[in-house]
């Protein structure tokens, strides 16, 4: 199994947007710029995030975890993105209903069930009020990055 | 003889959410002693199972009506009210 990346390239910090497609191009932008993803992968993330939102309504900030089809992919990849002002996704599971997010991981995986372990980590992540609050205060990039690896086990 | 129960978790992509919530009905039927089979898969590949299945755990919204119970499992992710979710689950296979 090969590992995910997760650097300081990968932590964007205050990124601006309108809507949630201008910051999930964005993110797509960068993660294929730093060549982990392909030409395909975001207009893939993008049409999926329209089919299956994944906007999480998680306290005290939302968040989301767009991620597409593994074929899109070169090497697994996670991107974060704290934005500057929160946009709105539709929850994941609901049609139409929608939670401001604040923190986006944008997941690039490269292999079908696996990852299991470092899902499970991201999902406590998630949950947890303490770790929002502090990857959103923080204002490195660099702190993310060690924050968010210790706690994924990377 | 009855025939094996079967779970079916199902995600948009098979991948990220799926794969969380199937350690998770794992984990429960554990907990409760139930025996089944938990098979993880996209949404858009329950037809094939549906026959077999005898309810589906999904955290995406079904494309249609199945023959089977559904239960959503968004609480799994969020880690809110799941007693709930346990419970739709295992009166689903009862």
């Amino acid at each position: 199994m090969s590992a995910i990346a997760l650097d300081e390239e990968l932590i964007l910090l205050n990124l601006d947007g309108k809507d949630k497609l201008e910051v999930i191009s964005k993110m797509a932008n960068n993660l294929q710029k730093l060549g982990y993803v392909k030409e395909s992968y975001k207009d893939a993330i993008i049409a999926r995030e329209k089919v299956f939102a994944t906007g999480l309504p998680t306290s005290p900030y939302g968040v989301a975890i767009p991620h597409t089809d593994i074929e899109h992919v070169n090497k697994p990849a996670i991107c974060v993105a704290c934005l500057s002002q929160p946009v709105d996704f539709v929850i994941m599971g609901e049609k139409n209903e929608e939670v401001p997010v604040r923190i986006i991981f944008m997941l690039a995986m490269k292999e079908q069930h696996a990852q299991l372990g470092m899902l499970q980590k991201l999902m406590k992540i998630l949950q947890e009020k303490g770790a929002l609050e502090k990857i959103i205060k923080a204002h490195d990039s660099v702190d993310i990055k060690d924050f968010i690896r210790k706690r994924l086990e990377l | 003889m009855q025939k094996e129960k079967l779970v079916l978790v199902a995600c948009g992509t098979g991948i990220a959410t799926s794969t969380v919530v199937c350690k998770k009905v794992e984990e429960l039927l554990d907990k409760n002693h139930v025996k089944a089979k938990v098979i993880q898969c996209k949404i858009a590949e329950v037809g094939s199972y549906e026959d077999q299945a005898t309810v589906l755990v999904t955290t995406t919204i079904p494309p249609r009506e199945y023959k089977i119970p559904v239960v959503k499992a968004l609480n799994y992710l969020t880690n809110m009210n799941t007693e709930k979710t346990d419970k739709e689950i295992l009166d689903a296979l009862k």
